[in-house]
């Protein structure tokens, strides 16, 4: 076989339909989705300054649906995506300067960046909720 | 597995378009920015929950808040959009809608941002 018809053997991505779920896999996904999230609500942040400039029955507008119960759903999610992905984010920028890639190291990371932005998220909403 | 590139992709010598690094860096400069701004503004925010309108606009006005709260803004819809291009580019397959959305992504992400600090400016400077 010459070498311009051999067939490039190119690493393949996991297909997840039969990929039996571990730890490291699904944080990886959830880094993605909490990503996408963060997006979604860095445009929200900024729509909620732009009501504070705008007018203070704009601005009641959308506290009120804030301190609602939709409201705090979606603050207690963004907290959480925000705690996970700057956890998991941390654990990436090790894993860039090339520390941690031993299967061990990456569970034990994974599990920490686990543990960390609970208890992060669980302090956040019970403070929070304290102080509303 | 000592080239990747198909053996045509070698004969027509081209490579990469070579700003992929400069992606690569951006979002990992970004990433460590945002890492006490993050932590800063998710402190602020559990603090603001709600909060009224003079507390709010007083808080976003301060000058300090202002520096920070633009960075956040700016650096974190940065951070987002370099995110989202490699998730469209990942999964998004048709060459078409794949250009429209990466397109898409940075229009909204600075239109919002331009805004967003348009906004803090305003209430800092008082308009």
């Amino acid at each position: 076989m010459s070498v311009a018809n051999r067939p490039v053997h190119r690493p393949l991505s996991p297909h997840l339909q039969v990929y039996r779920p571990q730890l490291t896999s699904v944080l990886s996904i959830l880094h993605r989705a909490t990503g996408i999230a963060l997006s979604v609500g860095a445009i929200y942040l900024a729509t909620w300054v732009i009501y504070a400039a705008a007018s203070p029955k704009a601005y009641a507008l959308f506290q009120g649906f804030n301190t609602s119960i939709a409201g705090r759903i979606v603050l207690g999610g963004w907290l959480f995506c925000a705690f996970y992905h700057l956890c998991n984010g941390i654990r990436h920028l090790f894993w860039d300067a090339g520390y941690g890639f031993e299967l061990k190291d990456a569970y034990r990371s994974g599990w920490i960046v686990v543990a960390v932005s609970l208890i992060a998220t669980a302090v956040s909403w019970v403070v929070g909720l304290r102080l509303v | 597995m000592s080239d990747l590139r198909s053996p045509l992709a070698r004969a027509r010598g081209l490579g990469s378009a070579r700003d992929g690094l400069h992606h690569w860096w951006a979002q990992r400069l970004t990433a460590i920015a945002l890492i006490p701004l993050v932590v800063w503004f998710a402190i602020s925010l559990v603090m603001l929950s709600g909060a009224d309108y003079d507390i709010a606009r007083a808080w976003i006005g301060s000058p300090l808040v202002m520096v920070l709260l633009i960075l956040t803004i700016a650096v974190g819809l940065h951070h987002g959009q370099l995110g989202l291009q490699v998730v469209i580019e990942d999964y998004v397959h048709g060459d078409g809608w794949k250009l429209a959305l990466i397109v898409a992504v940075r229009f909204v992400a600075v239109i919002f941002g331009l805004a967003a600090i348009v906004a803090i400016l305003r209430i800092g400077f008082g308009g």
